[in-house]
């Protein structure tokens, strides 16, 4: 029973909520020697793996540490260049920290107001007249439930490929929705959701699901 | 249960193929310019699917559901794309594809010297033993109106 998070998209397609949920973290340090036995390449100001899978290190991870000192921008914390002393042979043997990249809130933003075309085209290509936009959505790897309102809120849950009942989960998210930030005189339309008793019943529903299932919310 | 189209796309986003068996409603576009929106939808599908992925993906994306159909999607690793949509009951369609591509698509076209890999394909052959392949399917039943 694994939900990652819990995504609302208001009507124009704006990030107005989000929630991770246990999101695992993966990283991974090892020792290297000279000379590196994986690709390492410069790509908006991080430094990530092009080529050569091993123990965990995946293509796609970026380069969080260099012999525990954190590399941010493509610097050490210390100053240096963190290309620059990977290809200076006397660092060598090097301690390497690799991670998959952890989406920032830009980054979440910019993938809500993704998913509202393809939510759209999903609809315009329909084979078949009167069809939705995307209600759930898999990959190997998780599964992305979305529920839209009638007025065009989408809420979305990404969950573990197995996890049943997310529509009752969906429907319970809006239900919460409605009370808890709808009836907030403090909030307005179309704004991220700050209230405090929404965020408080969101995570007690949650872990009810973690503890006892979808059965009893 | 039914199939409604299929796709294939080469690893350029071009349009290889397309056919329909039942569909009922056309997108009102040219099918050049239907075939692109597919494309770029499933692009930005692939790019969305890796990242808001908690971990590492493999396959990544695999179909997705709407409330009156599903599509299902399956990419060789020489890129080639194949897309077909089905009502939502159709169950096991990646096999279907992998089987596409296995035993018509590599037969039929890789096979045949006269086919060249970027181009949309021609060849009567390939499109009477698609036909005849998905029609064989268990998913393939017109559904009566």
């Amino acid at each position: 029973m694994v939900i990652y998070g819990v995504y609302i998209v208001s009507k124009s397609g704006g990030l107005i909520f989000n929630h991770d949920h246990n999101v695992p973290k993966i990283e991974t340090e090892k020792t290297f020697s000279y000379p590196l036995d994986i690709k390492l390449a410069n790509e908006n100001k991080k430094i990530i793996v092009e080529f050569g899978q091993r123990d965990g290190i995946n293509v796609g991870h970026i380069l969080y540490a260099i012999n525990g000192i954190p590399v941010t921008g493509g610097q050490l914390d210390d100053g240096r260049d963190a290309m620059q002393v990977l290809e200076n042979k006397e660092n060598y043997p090097i301690s390497l920290r690799f991670g998959r990249p952890k989406m920032t809130t830009n980054e979440k933003i910019f993938l809500a107001s993704m998913f509202y075309p393809l939510f759209a085209i999903a609809s315009q290509l329909s084979p078949e007249p009167k069809c939705s936009g995307i209600e759930v959505l898999e990959a190997d790897t998780f599964k992305l439930h979305c529920f839209q309102t009638v007025t065009g809120v989408k809420m979305m849950v990404v969950a573990e490929r197995m996890q049943a009942g997310m529509d009752i989960l969906l429907k319970r998210i809006y239900e919460l929705y409605a009370d808890f930030a709808l009836k907030n005189p403090f909030y307005s339309l179309e704004m991220p959701i700050r209230c405090e008793l929404f965020d408080t019943n969101l995570k007690l529903v949650l872990e009810q699901i973690e503890k006892s299932g979808i059965t009893n919310i | 249960m039914t199939i409604h189209n299929i796709y294939i796309f080469d690893h350029k986003g071009g349009l290889l193929y397309y056919h329909e068996w039942n569909r009922i409603k056309q997108s009102g576009m040219t099918s050049e310019e239907e075939a692109k929106l597919m494309y770029g939808m499933l692009f930005s599908i692939k790019s969305f699917v890796n990242k808001i992925s908690p971990i590492d993906t493999k396959e990544g994306f695999l179909y997705y559901k709407t409330s009156k159909y599903t599509l299902h999607f399956m990419e060789t690793p020489s890129r080639i794309k194949f897309v077909l949509n089905t009502d939502n009951n159709a169950q096991d369609m990646r096999e279907l594809l992998q089987q596409i591509y296995s035993q018509v698509f590599v037969e039929y076209v890789v096979k045949n010297p006269l086919s060249k890999l970027s181009e949309p394909i021609q060849s009567e052959l390939f499109k009477t033993k698609l036909d005849a392949f998905v029609k064989q399917s268990p998913s393939f039943l017109a559904k009566p109106l």
